[in-house]
């Protein structure tokens, strides 16, 4: 079976005609052409698939693409202002050494804007769990942690005015 | 301290900004026009006979394109330094991982289809799966030709008289230590295209750690496909980590470079996540069997250590990880007497490769839980029993291993002071510590511990460095581009460095050993110093002024006697160019350390320099449920020095956080052959939510033969941290944990037997 979609793709107005069974991580991957997102285990065990589906980070490869009818979806490629302006968070994990191997980086920061968005300054605690559905094999989570804390450290004000809803 | 522009600041990862937005391309990320996907189909038996293969159903089906089977592999066609593993097996199987067959088709779906319509007859054969009892005499045979299963390798050395030593000494410890299968989870699964053009010749794009020596094994490959005198060229895309993984090639590279040869198309093999658990290479396990002893005062008189490696059903890295065990062996602290062998046998389980201090942690494990329980039964403080027996500069081991920048004591001290900051003796709470010795200045493991580096400047003042490094997210590109930039007076964004195509970078032995700092670092340095006499001769000339008296510093060329004499680079660069009788400003250099290969015996100067650290952690144990916690953990490493210091960082942070895993969590569940964890739910990497206050502090020595003073730090985070974990569970509980990974069970029953004893 077949069926049309409309959603909204990193701000864009996007309708595709998909199979019931495709995945979010295939229709972005696969159809949209966006690889920034990653397969890491393809069973929800890793988070490096993680992208926004309407303010939640949801592991791509378990998410049905039908199920993002009438929704927005964002990816790693739409977080940065299309003026070439960083989001803050990724500004942070590229200072703070919240990146090695990078394979981790795109679903890490898509969950961490997902934390920030909902609880901008959260504990320590708060951003381990937060966090916890997402594997890193490279840095030992410090310097992740370093990058979120710098961007919950700043003005709430600051990021509000760079973050990628007000700059839609 | 220093006066340095950038080496020594903590400049972002360079490829930092892509990977944050997700531009950066991975072998996932890469699709070639007409390309095929290819799939393997792997053995169903540990040990059996094949008798008959029908590939008849696979190569009916719409959208296949090849279907192979060992018979289509050139019998030259072999992996590993031993040669005992050819990539589609032929004859019989000797573990799950065997490759039987492979397909390329027209997408991935058909691909799985074809494989799952190959029907393979075996006639099984009675497996052997422990190391002990794979040696007896009447043990099934892996490999018959081979006529034991005992490989026959030269794991062995006695320096000075071990027996004697025995004899004088004060007090004796005697144990048997064992670590099990762990894997390198990288994040990024593993995959390559590999694709002929119409001449033969072959491009593969490949998650490699060792493109120049990929780039023969695969030369070798063509040629036993017949064809020679054919070029090939090694890419590598961005690599989702390596940690030793990618340091030898693989049967799916071999077959997609088969598979792609068949068909005339481009073809892809990219593992999917249980794959990545069963058909790639673990740590290499081992026994351990260890005695150590000291005199009345503490100073170390021997060590004794017997082991046997699983060597798993083919032979990768893991079967020569002795020839870097032999280093803490011999030379981690003074130990005038020594005595080690190992002995590699054959099983039908899976097979190791190299890891993250390849060996090293396995060996650290036993000498350093082994070190502690010695200073205990000698009645001296363990940290000050290390610092009687601590490494020195210009001490030469027996190994000889010369000593050179040593900061040992410096980093005892640092740990002993932030374990005493907190003094409060909570019950089940207790603290541990163990030092660590690693190669930091490359290692001659092959006849060249070489890597080359090639600089050219452009008209706008911007370098662009060809290097052998390898970056796989460690940062190699960011050692480079500051010492590059440091030594020529510009800024990090005015170098690039370019590390990813065989056909334009120089030749290196790969990034292995944590060598890439010191020996890449090097190679970068000698070029740049080649360049940097060009260019100062240039503004000595325009400046009317002596080369010796220029100096290059941010960009701008000056006159040291006169401050009035200064011209940007770019614009002394545009002069070169834009001139008659005009010159271009390149460099090349090959730097190849002064280390030594070890002799027959086993002795030689492996490394130029070597590095040292010592962790300390404060755990606290649950006597109801077993459970470890790590409440504190603190890392100082004698770096030599920091070129950059977020990086230097990251790398500890990460190695002892897979040390952590090493010690607590990890393992590779091999039941009869058969790996049953294949997955983040069941292999227990530890997560976010697992995280530990970890501290890193920096112990700097300017190694005189470090670029800048640096050494290596890629490995040494991982290896001292299961037996600082062991030695602190032993003072919270009492009891001494032998077996990795610790995991709660092992702690309760370890809690019971001490209380029926």
């Amino acid at each position: 079976m077949t069926r049309k979609i409309s959603y909204i793709f990193n701000g864009n107005a996007t309708e595709t005609e998909i199979e019931d069974h495709l995945t979010l991580l295939e229709l972005i991957r696969d159809r949209l052409g966006q690889t920034g997102s990653k397969e890491g285990c393809g069973s929800g065990e890793c988070g490096a698939c993680t992208v926004i589906v309407d303010d939640q980070a949801v592991n791509a490869c378990l998410y049905l693409a039908a199920e993002i009818d009438g929704k927005t979806v964002q990816t790693i490629e739409g977080l940065a202002n299309p003026n070439g302006t960083l989001h803050p968070l990724q500004t942070a994990f590229i200072e703070h050494g919240g990146i090695q191997c990078g394979f981790c980086s795109p679903g890490m920061i898509m969950s961490s804007k997902a934390l920030l968005d909902e609880n901008p300054n959260p504990t320590e605690d708060e951003i381990k769990h937060a966090l916890a559905g997402n594997m890193c094999r490279c840095t030992g989570y410090v310097q992740i942690f370093d990058s979120v804390k710098a961007v919950s450290a700043q003005d709430e004000q600051e990021i509000k005015a760079v973050a990628w809803k007000e700059t839609q | 301290m220093s006066d340095f522009a950038v080496i020594g600041k903590p400049i972002p990862k360079l490829d930092a900004i892509d990977k944050a937005t997700g531009r950066v391309k991975y072998i996932q990320d890469i699709k070639l026009d007409g390309m095929l996907y290819g799939k393997i189909l792997y053995s169903r038996y540990p040990h059996a006979r094949i008798v008959k293969i029908d590939i008849s159903k696979a190569k009916a089906l719409p959208g296949v394109r090849a279907v192979i089977t060992g018979e289509d592999v050139p019998p030259k066609m072999k992996l590993g330094f031993y040669k005992d593993n050819p990539p589609i097996k032929t004859g019989k199987v000797c573990s799950y991982r065997d490759e039987v067959a492979a397909v390329a088709a027209t997408d991935l779906e058909t691909a799985e289809k074809a494989i799952s319509l190959i029907e393979v007859t075996y006639e099984a054969l009675p497996g052997v799966f422990d190391p002990e009892e794979a040696m007896r005499k009447d043990a099934p045979l892996i490999h018959e030709k081979h006529r034991s299963n005992i490989l026959k390798l030269p794991w062995k050395l006695h320096y000075g008289d071990v027996e004697a030593a025995r004899n004088e000494a004060a007090f004796v410890v005697e144990d048997r230590y064992s670590c099990t299968w762990v894997t390198h989870c990288c994040m990024g699964t593993s995959g390559a295209i590999a694709d002929f053009d119409y001449a033969n010749n072959l491009t593969i794009q490949t998650n490699t750690q060792i493109p120049s020596l990929a780039q023969k094994d695969f030369l070798e490959a063509l040629k036993a496909m017949g064809l020679t005198e054919k070029r090939v060229r090694v890419i590598k895309p961005c690599i989702g980590g390596g940690f030793g993984s990618k340091l030898d090639t693989y049967a799916y590279e071999h077959i997609a470079i088969l598979l792609a040869w068949h068909t005339r198309k481009p073809v892809k093999i990219m593992f999917d996540r249980e794959e990545e658990f069963k058909a790639t290479s673990t740590r290499q396990p081992a026994i351990m069997n260890i005695a150590q002893g000291c005199d009345a005062d503490g100073k170390l008189l021997f060590r004794d250590i017997s082991m046997i490696l699983d060597n798993g059903a083919y032979t990768s890295w893991g079967a020569t990880t002795p020839s870097v065990m032999m280093m803490p062996i011999t030379t981690l602290y003074r130990v005038p007497n020594v005595r080690f062998k190992a002995q590699c046998v054959y099983t039908n389980n899976t097979y190791a490769q190299a890891m993250r201090g390849y060996g090293n942690p396995q060996a650290t494990f036993a000498i350093e839980s082994s070190i502690e329980t010695l200073a205990r039964k000698a009645g001296i403080d363990s940290a000050e029993f290390r610092r009687i027996n601590a490494n020195q500069s210009g001490d030469v081991s027996p190994q000889k291993f010369r000593i050179t920048s040593c900061g040992l004591n410096e980093c005892i001290d640092r740990v002993q002071t932030q374990l005493d900051s907190n003094t409060s003796k909570e019950k089940g709470v207790g603290v541990g510590m163990a030092s660590l010795i690693h190669v930091g200045g490359g290692a001659r493991i092959y006849k060249s511990d070489g890597c080359g580096a090639i600089i050219k400047l452009d008209d706008f003042g911007k370098a662009v460095v060809f290097t052998g490094a390898t970056d796989i997210g460690q940062g190699a590109d960011n050692i480079v581009n500051q010492i590059v930039a440091e030594e020529l007076g510009l800024l990090t964004q005015d170098v690039h460095v370019v590390h990813t195509d065989t056909d334009v970078c120089p030749w290196d032995v790969g990034a292995h050993a944590s060598r890439t700092t010191f020996v890449a670092g090097n190679a970068a340095l000698g070029a740049a110093r080649k360049i940097k006499g060009q260019l100062t001769e240039l503004a000595a000339r325009v400046l009317e002024s002596k080369p010796a008296n220029i100096c290059l510093r941010e960009r701008v060329a000056s006159d040291k006697t006169n401050s009035k004499k200064s011209i940007p680079i770019d614009k002394l660069l545009r002069k070169a160019h834009f001139s008659a009788g005009g010159q271009m400003l390149s460099s090349e250099y090959f730097y190849d350390p002064d280390n030594e290969n070890m002799g027959k015996d086993f002795r030689g100067n492996l490394s130029m320099t070597y590095a040292f650290g010592a962790h300390g952690v404060r755990v606290r144990v649950d006597v109801e449920t077993g459970k470890v916690k790590v409440l504190d953990y603190v890392a100082a490493h004698d770096v030599g020095r920091a070129i950059n210091p977020l990086l230097l960082e990251g790398q500890v942070y990460g190695g002892v956080m897979m040390g952590i895993g090493y010690a607590l969590t990890e393992q590779v569940i091999c039941e009869k052959g058969e790996i049953m964890n294949p997955n983040f739910r069941d292999y227990k990497v530890l997560t976010a939510k697992d995280a530990v206050p970890i501290t890193a502090p920096v112990i700097e020595t300017i190694d005189a033969d470090g670029p800048f003073g640096a050494k290596g730090i890629g490995e040494p985070g991982c290896v001292p941290t299961a037996p600082a974990i062991a030695n602190a569970i032993y003072d919270a509980i009492g009891v001494r944990i032998k077996d990795l990974p610790i995991t709660p069970e092992k702690v309760l029953t370890a809690i019971k037997e001490r209380d029926e004893a």
